[in-house]
């Protein structure tokens, strides 16, 4: 058999798997990290991703654009997160309640509207073949790198050096630590709150469009299995750091693309076991992080998981 | 004296008011709106009826039923294995006055059908895949397709077509129709090269799109070329396999459109036949047996057209075996044949032919496919 590579399809497949899985992981998890260090919880972003992923599928078949469907489920995104933004803004409304009722109506609305748009073909979001280099069928296919995930990987650069050094980063972080502060500064809490909810939403809607435009790349109510959830519990394993959050992205994809790759190389037996592995070495890395000293470093002070 | 126009329409909205709940009464009585319309046929899927897939092949059938005259057919998708499903199956007959149900997915038979059928006698209920058997009550029925066949012919053509004598298959679930699936599509390889192995990776859950990729990517790593499926919605699979270059055979319905260049072909169900005969013999007052079973001669099932890039040694062969298996009595699982693990599963001489009830509870893997059960 030509390019058969045996156990080096491991590293190579979660490689891959890694680039391939992670991208929405990175997006949603970049779009909760921008909400909640302005101090609020948007747990619809689920919702968010999915109605994302169906608009900007539609948006693509209609349009024949990729791009387009982006921008579309972008705008879509930011509309879901604006509604939660004002929706929270209201008083003795609490945002928890509020992101599991979006998260309900965005995919059942998803559902709603995605019907017609189960059958037809949209086109992709290219990718870069950063593989060239190699004559292994098998690592150009893993470095086959989408566009998107290198616009994740410097939004989440962009966003680490915003909230440290510029002053939109600090009004964030002020907001986010303290209402009573920010108020005495002159800022509109809620106003702040209310955009950063809404551009987390957009990220979302992206990180939707990559899921129907990319990889698995096609549309059908099956198509997230929880992943804006997971990469909202993501944040709080990344401590609020949008550069530990692409890393986070990073390993949960990896991780994801074990069981599989494992089968592959003939380690079949207790696959529900490789299957569950992401989940294992998130507990694992929270333990091993974790400290009887401090309490959850790095977490707005006004988060209502943390007050 | 005349009445004011006021007295008039107040008194003409209560007599329509009256009539109005009287219909809505009578509409709900299931007896009385049987009485009205000849047969209400309710489908149940598991999924989404249009997912290039098992349920849409269904609904392609309903879809027929539904053109057929004296019959009204309701539908519902994406109801779960759960509770749910019984809760479905009474409104429909309640509430629709349903005299004849097919419950589409294969954990509806049990506990749920069963729990609900002898509830309702005059209800016909009648569910694809189950194992019906004597005891179980008289009013359900079960019917499928050997649909393995279909895999073994596909086998047959990516024997032809694999170069590097690897082929692979995506599986959702290690169930008896998902294994005889597999085996079949290896053997049917292994009857134009006996080298050929069959790399199985197993998803576990019926529909999970980016697993399914990650499955796809990892058999085109290990060197598959000639790749198939057998979970809900095959499109993630034939999409991410063609666009890694290799050949794919389609299953439950026909997706050539979706990779028209690498498509070979497909083991397609075809229920629309089927369920019109069915409709058919139910309007004609005739009762329909407990168990039915179908293959290719019974067009249960069919084959989709051979795709461009299908070779003519591959398109002989598979039009020979084609007629082979439609003189009946074609046997894929025979011996000597080995499971995976080495143990003996049928000696020299033995066979389980397509009809053989044995083949539904099939356990293992045989010798040449690589992967687990478990």
């Amino acid at each position: 058999m030509e390019h058969d590579i045996g156990l080096w399809g491991i590293p190579i497949a979660i490689l891959g798997g890694a680039i391939r899985v992670s991208t929405p992981f990175l997006f949603v998890s970049l779009g909760e990290v921008l909400t909640e260090r302005a101090g609020r919880i948007n747990l619809g972003l689920e919702g968010t991703l999915v109605f994302g992923a169906m608009s900007g599928y539609a948006t693509a078949v209609l349009t024949g654009s990729a791009w387009a469907g982006v921008a579309v489920a972008a705008l879509a995104g930011a509309v879901f997160g604006l509604v939660h933004g004002i929706l929270c803004s209201l008083p003795k409304v609490n945002d928890i309640a509020i992101g599991i009722a979006m998260m309900l109506f965005g995919t059942g609305i998803a559902f709603y509207f995605g019907k017609p748009y189960i059958q037809p073909v949209a086109p992709h979001l290219p990718a870069i073949p950063l593989g060239f280099w190699s004559d292994l069928p098998q690592l150009q296919a893993a470095l086959q790198v989408n566009v998107l995930f290198v616009a994740g990987l410097g939004l989440a650069l962009g966003m680490a050096w915003m909230l440290r050094a510029t002053r939109i980063g600090l009004t964030l972080r002020v907001v986010g630590d303290s209402t009573d502060a920010a108020r005495a500064m002159g800022l509109r809490p809620n106003v702040i709150r209310t955009l950063a909810t809404a551009a987390g939403g957009a990220f979302a809607g992206i990180g939707g469009a990559f899921l129907s435009l990319y990889y698995p790349g096609s549309w059908n109510e099956g198509l997230s299995s929880g992943q804006g959830l997971m990469a909202v519990a993501l944040v709080i394993f990344a401590r609020w750091n949008p550069i530990a959050c692409f890393g986070a992205a990073l390993l949960f994809g990896g991780a994801g693309a074990l069981g599989p790759a494992l089968q592959s190389v003939g380690i079949s037996s207790g696959y529900y076991l490789f299957y569950a592995a992401p989940y294992v070495l998130t507990l694992g890395v929270l333990i091993a992080t974790s400290s009887p000293n401090r309490a959850m470093a790095g977490a707005p002070g006004e988060l209502s998981i943390t007050k | 004296m005349r009445l004011s126009p006021k007295t008039l329409s107040r008194r003409h909205f209560l007599n329509g008011a009256a009539a109005l709940s009287g219909v809505a009464l009578t509409s709900s009585l299931p007896m009385m709106a049987r009485a009205a319309a000849p047969l209400t046929v309710g489908f149940i899927y598991v999924g989404a009826k249009d997912d290039f897939g098992y349920n849409q092949s269904h609904a392609e059938g309903a879809a027929a039923v539904k053109a057929m005259e004296g019959v009204t057919v309701v539908e519902e998708e994406n109801v779960p294995e759960t509770i749910d499903v019984q809760k479905t199956m009474e409104s429909m007959i309640n509430l629709d006055g349903a005299a004849l149900l097919f419950p589409t997915s294969f954990g509806y038979f049990d506990p749920h059908v069963l729990a609900v059928a002898p509830k309702y006698p005059d209800v016909r209920f009648e569910h694809a895949a189950g194992l019906w058997h004597e005891g179980l009550p008289t009013n359900v029925g079960s019917y499928f397709g050997y649909i393995g066949m279909g895999q073994y012919l596909n086998g047959i053509v990516a024997g032809h077509m694999t170069k590097s004598k690897k082929i692979g298959f995506v599986a959702a679930k290690p169930i008896p129709q998902v294994l005889l699936n597999i085996n079949s599509f290896l053997l049917g390889a292994r009857a134009v090269d006996p080298t050929i192995t069959c790399q199985v990776i197993f998803t576990g859950e019926w529909s999970l799109a980016v697993k399914e990729a990650e499955a796809t990517n990892a058999l085109c790593d290990a060197g598959c070329d000639v790749i198939t499926c057998h979970v809900d919605g095959p499109k993630v699979t034939i999409q991410t396999a063609a666009g890694r270059g290799a050949y794919v055979c389609g299953y439950h319905a026909n997706q050539s459109a979706l990779a028209p260049d690498k498509y070979l072909t497909g083991a397609e169900w075809n229920w629309a036949g089927v369920y019109t005969g069915m409709v058919k013999k139910v309007l004609a007052g005739e009762t329909l047996p407990n168990f039915m079973r179908g293959g290719l001669t019974d067009g249960y099932i069919k084959m989709s057209p051979l795709g461009p890039a299908v070779t003519p040694e591959a398109k002989a062969q598979f039009d020979a075996t084609m007629a082979e298996i439609m003189k009946g009595g074609y046997a894929v699982i025979k011996g000597p044949l080995k499971d995976n693990k080495g143990n003996v599963i049928l000696k020299d001489g033995e066979k389980q032919v397509e009809t053989d009830i044995k083949l539904e509870s099939m356990d293992y893997l045989v010798e040449g496919v690589l992967g687990a059960t478990s």
